[in-house]
């Protein structure tokens, strides 16, 4: 009995030993050799693999960060200019900082303002939906109203309004990652300068039917009436297929526009009052260059955004 | 034992309601708006402007590419304009609006309905015909004709095959044109015959039509009785089956060769073709008749007036409608096409093309979709699947993404023929998913293959 | 004019449902559960109440409190889990085994997955085993129930598996069990009274099974497999030694076997999608049930055998794939 107990525990010993050893040995020889400093800058990153860098998740764009002679290619949209400093910190490299960016929905075609003239009664899906026609609303540029990019959020931070059927953008919570601008069939997403205290004045409407066609399908659709563009005293505002589109590097958030738009496409967001109606405003004037701000569909969302999901497409 | 496809496939009831009526032709309306996508490939490119006075018949679009086609004016009339309009998934698309007045013909039209059953010796003249009068493969992809009948010259057809399965349910416009043009069909099939210099046509017919079958039979004897250009035509009579008129399943039912994946009929020597594409060839070669009318069906059990008209292209799917009454009041959907492949029209102001075969009208019981419950796993999609895929799987492919195991599970072999989601008792969309699923796998496989050649 | 419904093709549906696919294996279990009433009266019609309200209650009250979703009980699996779980229980098995049965059914086996369609292994047996495991003795004590026709006192004995199981425990030979026993196969056929609610009549479970396949529930590969299955196995063994192994037709006919064939092993959820894994799923479930008849401890193993193909069936599935169209 005893002998048995001994035995028993001694075989056992002698196994764990040996496969112990094995283990070492395959360990060392199957060993894959890495930059340490990859594991360095993946702990200085958020850790949210969201991919809205445009690489698969945080340690591929760790890894192309060690590798590149540079960080102008690489910008993580999650951590911003914290994270991409402790990353040039640990690589020893320059960083050029980045404005913090929030995705804007613009689209205004809420069920007051754009009402359904058929029934949808497909998957609810944007995708599905845009593959088969035009929509549920005269609106063939509008939102689809089945959230592709609240799915497509990792951050919770874009919801659907019940009652305007149009998605809301939290923008604490927004990371700019890109992943709702790539989400959205349509294209209505746009990143675009969050703006010294969140303030940010944008065209809500992608619509580039001529002004009596979108006007009829919404009620507060851009109709390409170019009164902002004249408006606007820095240039700022371009009207081309007949919608316009605020470059936000230019704009000085004057809210003229905002003021003169006739179907009130024009959103202002975060002001402490209401856009001024038709009286002159003081805001912060500044020089205006001539805009070259480019097609509204394919829309130009900014410049270091469209970086990242271009790649994304490769 | 009649023959059929090999895999899968389902019964919905066939509800041929309207194939009692004979065809009817319908005046032709105010204004016609003809689109310049009408078929696969480039759309045409408009040669009239606003305020050109045009002819029946007359060149109105050019195409730009191999793969595209001539577009006609179906009327005689003024061009109002040309610009956007909207098709009947409420897209825009480039059509040329005209407003007609009395019929007078372009030149060179034969309009007499005299029979010409002598088939021409030059097959460029025949090719040169049927471009030139844009006609396009009318059993649902509306694919240039003159390209599928000129093949790659490494690869050689040994059989034509004519499609009047007329396998959806509710159609008959394929039916009727059998029934009454009969003889014209068979000369359309000889005439592809000589081009493709095959020695073999069989004309499938699903058995659930024995007129059709009797009729072309009697056609195709009494015209091999005069010429022996149409020896070795055969009517073959076909279980009915959905999809038999599946271009893969047609092939497969008739000559037992299966399409590789991702291949073209022309890989196992077979060339298809609808019975409507054929007697568009024999309007376009032995009567120099543009593509300019085709037949519609108008059905639906909750639609008084079911009809099979003869129709202008570019007339307003409204006028038809309104012609036969009026949309009834518990319709719920209108199809275009048939009710297994057709699609939902969100716009009725849209104009009829080349390839519209019918409008199919669905009351809510009918058509609209029960809440999805949880898949049980019965196989029922795979069991349908005429592919042999597995749609269960591919839709949760689909929804996470994965596509390297999508294309692994062949979701590029999908014909979209609905019977998965037709046959699943969970009510689960597997065909939302799986038909964007499969246009993302075609797009990765093209662009990888792209580059290399 | 209302607006127009407008969604991807197809635009019609076939009138096959999940509910009406339930209803058709209801249906298909109604001969059976008639017999069953017959030969066991009062206690039958208890064990089966019970069994199915508990999982039907169950399975509404842990969607609507636990899961907080819309309720599934309208698709009737759990119906159809309750009746099978009653056949599978012994005819005077009291009302609250029939509970534990379908809490474990239904709550462990069916629920926590998910609900139907997501659950690994089948409910009905998975509650059963649980029962076997747990209570042996009520398990498998036989008698106590009244019929109504049948004779006024339809006491049984143990199942003929049991007796000759016991018999070759102690030391007997078939021979002299069967001299010991009338085992009529035409008995057994129509009406055997022994063993649970579900395994009186063969005749009702074929029934069942014609009944489904006329239908299109079901399709037949998966049932035969395992009978042909079984009726090979123990042929081969009676033709070795027909001292010890039992015959064939003994082995098809008595036990769980053909109601485990037809109703247990073709559950949607729990086999293979395909025929050839279906096939393969069923010789599976054959040898297992052969292997502990012939040399477990227990006289029957038609439960056993069908929840351990269960956890294979996802290995099944990926490697069992139908011919694709135009692929070799």
């Amino acid at each position: 009995m005893t002998t048995t107990i001994i035995w028993t525990i001694v075989a056992i010993t002698v196994l764990g030993v040996l496969l112990a050893v094995v283990l070492y040995l395959v360990a060392t020889k199957f060993k894959v050799e890495e930059d340490p400093r990859i594991d360095e800058v993946e702990k200085v990153m958020p850790g949210a693999n969201c991919g809205g860098c445009g690489f698969a998740g945080c340690r591929a764009f760790a890894q192309s960060c060690v590798e590149s002679a540079n960080l102008d290619n690489n910008f993580c949209p999650v951590g911003g200019n914290e994270v991409m400093k402790k990353v040039a910190a640990v690589l020893g490299l320059e960083v050029k900082e980045k404005a913090p960016m929030v995705a804007v929905v613009r689209c205004n075609g809420t069920c007051a303002n754009r009402p359904a003239v058929n029934d949808y009664d497909g998957l609810k899906s944007c995708k599905v939906k845009a593959a088969l026609y035009s929509g549920d609303t005269g609106c063939f540029y509008g939102c689809l109203g089945c959230g592709d990019c609240v799915a497509a959020c990792q951050f919770g931070a874009i919801s659907m309004d019940p009652e305007t059927g149009l998605p809301v953008v939290d923008e604490e919570k927004c990371t700019a990652c890109g992943a709702c601008v790539k989400a959205c069939p349509k294209k209505i997403i746009e990143l675009r300068n969050k703006g010294p205290k969140g303030r940010r004045v944008f065209v809500s409407c992608v619509n580039m039917e001529k002004g009596a066609v979108a006007r009829k399908a919404c009620s507060a659709a851009c109709i390409g009436c170019g009164k902002c563009a004249k408006e606007c005293p820095f240039g700022a505002i371009t009207v081309e297929h007949n919608v316009a589109y605020i470059d936000f590097n230019k704009c000085k958030l004057c809210r003229k526009c905002v003021a003169v738009c006739p179907t009130g496409a024009i959103h202002d967001i975060n002001f402490p009052t209401p856009a001024p109606k038709q009286e002159k405003t003081a805001s912060k004037p500044a020089a205006g260059k001539p805009a070259e701000a480019g097609k509204p569909l394919p829309v130009k969302p900014a410049e270091e955004a469209s970086q990242t999901t271009d790649k994304k497409e490769e | 034992m009649k023959k059929t496809f090999s895999i899968g496939g389902v019964h919905p009831d066939d509800k041929k309601i309207s194939a009692g009526c004979a065809i009817e032709v319908l005046p032709t309306p105010k204004t016609v708006y003809i689109s310049m996508a009408q078929h696969l490939g480039g759309p045409a490119k408009a040669v009239v402007a606003a305020g050109d006075k045009v002819k029946t018949g007359q060149v109105i679009g050019e195409p730009t590419g191999f793969i595209s086609a001539f577009v006609h004016s179906s009327v005689t009339g003024t061009v109002k304009s040309v610009g956007l309009y909207k098709d009947l998934a409420g897209i825009p698309v480039v059509h040329v609006e005209i407003e007609t007045e009395p019929d007078e013909w372009a030149d060179g039209i034969d309009t007499t309905d005299t029979l010409v059953t002598e088939i021409p010796q030059d097959k460029n003249f025949i090719v040169d015909r049927i471009k030139s009068n844009g006609v396009v493969g009318l059993g649902g992809a509306t694919f240039p004709t003159n390209v599928k009948l000129c093949p790659p010259p490494d690869k050689k057809a040994d059989i034509l095959i004519l499609n009047g399965a007329e396998c959806e349910p509710y159609l008959t416009s394929d039916y009727r044109i059998m029934i009454e043009k009969s003889r014209q069909i068979v000369v359309g099939a000889a005439l592809m015959k000589r081009v493709l210099g095959v020695n073999h046509v069989v004309i499938g017919i699903e058995e659930n039509k024995p007129e059709a079958i009797s009729k072309m039979k009697e056609a195709v004897a009494s015209l091999a009785s005069s010429s022996s250009d149409y020896s070795g035509i055969e009517v073959v009579a076909l279980k009915k089956k959905y999809p038999q008129g599946g271009e893969k399943q047609l092939i497969d039912a008739i000559t037992r060769r299966q399409v590789k994946s991702m291949g073209l009929p022309i890989d196992v020597g077979a060339v298809v073709q609808n019975v409507a594409t054929s007697l568009a060839v024999y309007d376009a070669v032995q009567k120099n008749k543009p593509l300019i009318d085709n037949t519609v069906t108008v059905t639906g059990e909750c639609f008084p007036k079911q009809s099979n008209l003869l129709v202008r292209v570019g007339t307003p799917l409204s006028y038809i409608i309104d012609y036969l009454g009026g949309v009834p009041e518990n319709a719920a959907k209108a199809v275009s096409g048939g009710p297994m492949m057709g699609k939902a029209i969100a716009n009725l102001d849209a104009a009829t093309l080349k390839g519209t075969s019918s409008v199919l009208f669905l009351t809510e019981e009918q058509t609209r979709r029960k809440p999805e419950t949880n898949c049980i796993r019965c196989g029922k999609c795979a069991e349908a699947c005429p592919m042999g895929l597995e749609p269960f799987l591919l839709n949760k492919l689909a929804r996470n993404g994965m596509m390297d195991e999508l294309e692994q599970n062949a979701v590029q072999d999908c014909i979209e023929c609905g019977c998965c989601l037709y046959s699943c008792p969970a009510n689960i969309p597997l065909l939302d998913t799986i038909r964007i699923a499969k246009g993302e796998v075609i797009r990765i496989i093209r662009s990888r293959t792209a580059p290399k050649k | 004019m209302n607006k127009l419904l407008v969604s991807p093709s197809p635009h019609i549906h076939s009138k096959t449902s999940t509910h009406s696919l339930m209803l058709d294996v209801v249906i298909a279990l109604l001969p059976s559960v008639i017999v069953s009433v017959l030969y066991y009266g009062w206690s039958a019609v208890t064990v089966l109440a019970s069994s199915v309200v508990f999982c039907t209650l169950l399975e509404y009250l842990i969607t609507k409190y636990l899961l907080r979703r819309p309720t599934t009980i309208g698709d009737l699996s759990a119906v159809v889990t309750g009746i099978i779980l009653a056949l599978n229980l012994p005819p005077a098995a009291p009302w609250w085994v029939a509970l534990i049965g379908a809490i474990v059914a239904i709550g462990v086996a069916k629920m926590t997955f998910g609900g139907l369609g997501q659950n690994v292994f089948n409910p009905a047996i998975t509650g059963r085993v649980f029962l076997l495991i747990s209570f042996p003795t009520i398990m498998t004590s036989w008698g106590g129930a009244k019929g109504f026709i049948g004779g006024v006192d339809a006491v049984s004995g143990p199942t003929p598996l049991g007796i000759v199981k016991e018999g070759l425990m102690q030391g007997q030979t078939l021979d002299q069990i069967f001299a010991a026993n009338d085992f009529s196969y035409l008995q057994m056929l129509f009406v055997n009274i022994g063993g649970s609610a579900g395994e009186i009549s063969a005749l009702a479970v074929l029934i069942g099974f014609i009944y489904m396949l006329a239908r299109k529930v079901i399709r037949p590969y998966i049932t035969l497999s395992v009978l042909v299955t079984v009726a090979v196995f123990s042929g081969i063994f009676w033709l070795v030694d027909p001292a010890q192994y039992t015959d064939p037709l003994f082995n098809l006919l008595t036990g769980g076997v053909l109601l485990g064939s037809v109703f247990m092993a073709t559950d949607y959820v729990t086999s293979p999608m395909s025929d050839k894994g279906g096939i393969i799923f069923g010789i599976g479930i054959g040898v297992i049930t052969m292997l502990i008849r012939y040399f477990g401890s227990y006289p029957e193993g038609m439960s056993f055998a069908i929840l351990i193909m269960n956890a294979t069936v996802p290995l099944i599935n990926k490697f069992c794939k139908q011919k694709k169209f135009g692929r070799a």
